[in-house]
């Protein structure tokens, strides 16, 4: 039997005092000596749930074989013939609930540290191999348009690309990548990389339209008749949700939607070298327990703010927020006030919020979403001075397309109804693929339902 | 990159740019915007569209000078680029055969009325236009507006020409005339909107404004130009920018509107500076 060696190799990170003040990556990545030592944990059992486990099916044994032996192209080949995004991937999927959670050895409290080995991978091809060669790929002659270039959008359109397809992304924004540029900040997801991805995607012969905004500037059946053979809708849920409480429309309170843009995507942590600005809270509070939350709370802190609070209705056990996300905002000294959720905000002469009323929580019986429903405690009202408040309550589908799309059918929570396993709407000729079909979720997700309706879009249209 | 196909100083700190944009010129309609972003540190910002050419592929905005980004704009000349142009954004001003519409115009967003007075005119209402500005050196386009109304009244703040007085002082004699006016657009300042609709409320006649608060992105993803209109919160850039100007919390877009006020003043300081302007 193959020894087990249950240490597994801690992820180097910068200390929590330096990297509160910076927006540089806090994981360092493995180091080759790390990797090596990680890898040789991997006692390459039979059973491999990890592929499983893992929502777009890498071959994990297998690349972590090829890393272990020193084939480092040949990790990379087999990483990428899955997942054309690792380094996105192996920084930001909940592997901890995916192919970690299958591993065998998560049994025994170790399970192989799946994500920062892809990372390594991914990142070790970025310095030594440049561009890749693409494999030259006889074309079909048919144009697909991809409407949206985050995760879903950029999978659907390297696996369409991959078989021959001509393909169109129309991107809304000025850059690619979705929320991989306006929402997960750098400090977590370096814009580099994500910008190397989408280069990759591009290489293999996808075109980039940006500034479009699909709906208004064309609709999904203007691009049906003017030659594209489907459409795969990938554009993401982008509406932000409100609370709905008087003084909500306070100036300083923001959704984290556009916290997170002004911030990430228009660099306003720069400002005035970059023009967009952004309010510096003393003291913030951030509204949520995700990891858009968390997001948020570590960037108004990077800002410069006094105090962070995470307001969060559950406890800790309940908040669906990455663990590691959870344990970084805690470390850099973000603070955590659970069973709490806010009445109403008060504003100043100038509408500029001022203060917080919250009230206390407790937590009842499950509701539908399995987790114990929270509920007000009466007379529990206290207030906190905040300055700016960030609403990361969630996000919906945005309307437009459904809206411009007649033909669609969409559901009571304005996502658009898809088959589950190969993404196809009722729609002719248009599928459908990660959170504008499930609402928000995650990138990994929306990127094994983008390859699905890759490869339904291609059965059909090869007739 | 679009190209700047025309760029015209039209008055003091109000210009004109018509931008090579085809896909854009298309679909563009009255009422609607495009944000624009001058490059890699610009911000984005939006701006109603005057006039589009399909033949040409061109579309054609007005912007007065205001913070740093509308005067780095006017310092571009014809065949320079901008980064980013995206539209067009916000749904079209509802144009049907009213009767007789009354068009106000403050200021820079005669650009902005023209289309929708010609639409209006085209589908057979009677427009009556009022247009105003704080001096006779601010006026432009009073013949193009002029050729698409049945009737054109000029203000003046200081009376240097036409009628001295403001907008909302033609616009309260034309809806206590007797004659029917049927709607009522009014853009401009949004100081000046309100009036108009405070103007028009007694009377009972539709008031449509077209609300300019801060935007970020223009497409519903992120809520900063929200707005409350008839107590509940919209968002201008995909269920306006038209409104009826009577349901408006016009107090809030005033304060929502002057949440940078700081930080406008330190871009400007900055880009001054850069500029080796002291003024």
């Amino acid at each position: 039997m193959a020894k087990i060696n249950l240490n597994r190799v801690e992820m180097p990170r910068q200390k929590p005092e330096v990297r509160a003040k910076n927006y540089n990556e806090v994981a360092l990545g493995y180091s080759a000596e790390q990797a090596l030592e990680e890898a040789e944990r991997c006692i390459q059992c039979p059973k491999h749930s990890c592929i499983d486990g893992c929502p777009v099916e890498v071959d994990i044994p297998a690349f972590i074989l090829a890393l272990r032996e020193g084939r480092m192209p040949d990790a990379v080949k087999i990483l990428k013939s899955k997942n054309a995004l690792p380094g996105i991937c192996g920084r930001v999927c909940p592997q901890e609930t995916q192919c970690e959670e299958v591993c065998t050895l998560e049994k025994k409290g170790a399970p192989i540290a799946i994500g920062r080995l892809e990372r390594y991978v991914a990142d070790w091809e970025q310095e030594n191999m440049g561009a890749s060669p693409v494999d030259p790929v006889p074309p079909t002659g048919k144009k697909v348009a991809v409407v949206g270039s985050g995760p879903a959008g950029l999978t659907a359109a390297a696996d369409l690309a991959k078989r021959g397809y001509g393909v169109t992304i129309f991107e809304a924004l000025h850059v690619a990548g979705g929320v991989l540029m306006y929402g997960i900040p750098e400090f977590r997801l370096p814009k580099a990389i994500v910008q190397n991805e989408v280069n990759y995607v591009a290489s293999l012969g996808a075109r980039i339209e940006l500034d479009s905004v699909v709906g208004k500037l064309v609709t999904i059946d203007e691009l049906l008749s003017s030659g594209y053979g489907a459409v795969f809708l990938g554009t993401g849920a982008g509406l932000p949700m409100f609370l709905g409480i008087p003084g909500e429309n306070l100036n300083g309170i923001y959704s984290a939607n556009e916290f997170l843009t002004r911030v990430n995507l228009m660099k306003a942590y720069l400002f005035p070298e970059y023009d967009t600005p952004v309010r510096i809270g003393r003291r913030v509070a951030v509204i949520g327990g995700g990891n858009v939350a968390m997001d948020s709370a570590r960037c108004a802190l990077r800002l410069g703010a006094e105090k962070v609070y995470i307001i969060y209705r559950r406890s800790e056990a309940e908040m669906p927020a990455r663990r590691e996300e959870v344990e970084n905002a805690k470390e850099e000294g973000i603070i955590f006030k659970l069973l709490t959720t806010p009445k109403q905000f008060f504003g100043d002469e100038q509408n500029n919020v001022v203060r917080m009323e919250c009230y206390e929580m407790e937590l009842g019986e499950p509701d539908e979403s399995g987790r114990r429903r929270p509920i007000v405690k009466e007379g529990s009202e206290f207030t906190i001075d905040v300055d700016v408040v960030i609403v990361a309550l969630g996000t919906t589908p945005n309307p437009l397309i459904a809206s411009t799309t007649p033909g669609l059918e969409t559901s009571k929570r304005s996502t658009v109804v898809a088959d589950e396993t190969t993404g196809k709407t009722v729609k002719n000729k248009v599928w459908a693929g990660g959170d504008i079909v499930t609402g928000a979720a995650t990138v990994i997700s929306a990127m094994g339902a983008a390859k699905r309706a890759a490869a339904d879009i291609d059965a059909y249209l090869r007739g | 990159m679009y190209k700047i196909l025309l760029k015209q100083d039209l008055v003091p700190n109000i210009h004109l740019f018509k931008i090579e944009a085809p896909a854009v010129a298309k679909k563009a309609q009255p009422g609607q915007f495009v944000v624009i972003r001058i490059d890699e540190k610009g911000e984005r910002i939006p701006l109603t569209v005057a006039d589009w050419d399909k033949a040409e592929g061109s579309v054609t905005v007005v912007c007065m000078e205001v913070g740093t980004t509308t005067r780095r704009l006017a310092t571009l000349s014809t065949g320079d680029s901008i980064a980013d142009f995206v539209g067009p954004l916000g749904i079209p001003t509802h144009i049907e055969k009213f009767g007789t519409v009354c068009c106000v115009a403050g200021g820079f967003a005669v650009a902005v009325v023209m289309p929708i007075a010609r639409a209006l005119r085209e589908k057979g209402n009677k427009v009556i236009s009022i247009l105003g500005a704080r001096n006779k050196d601010l006026l432009f386009w009073e013949d193009e507006l002029r050729s698409v109304s049945d009737q054109l009244i000029i203000t003046t703040d200081d009376g240097s020409y036409a009628r001295k007085g403001l907008v909302t002082e033609p616009l309260k004699e034309l809806v206590e005339s007797g004659e029917k006016v049927d709607r009522v657009i009014a853009i401009g300042p949004s100081i000046m909107m309100k009036f108009c609709a405070k103007t028009t409320e007694p009377f009972g006649v539709k008031t449509i404004v077209s609300l300019n608060p801060i935007m970020v992105d223009g497409t519903g993803m992120c809520g900063c130009c929200r707005v409350s209109v008839g107590g509940a919160t919209r968002f201008t850039c995909v269920d306006g920018p038209d409104f009826d100007g009577h349901q408006v919390d016009w107090d809030l877009l005033f304060a929502r509107q002057r949440t940078y006020l700081e930080e406008e003043k330190r871009s400007l300081e900055q880009w001054q500076h850069q500029c080796g302007d002291y003024s």
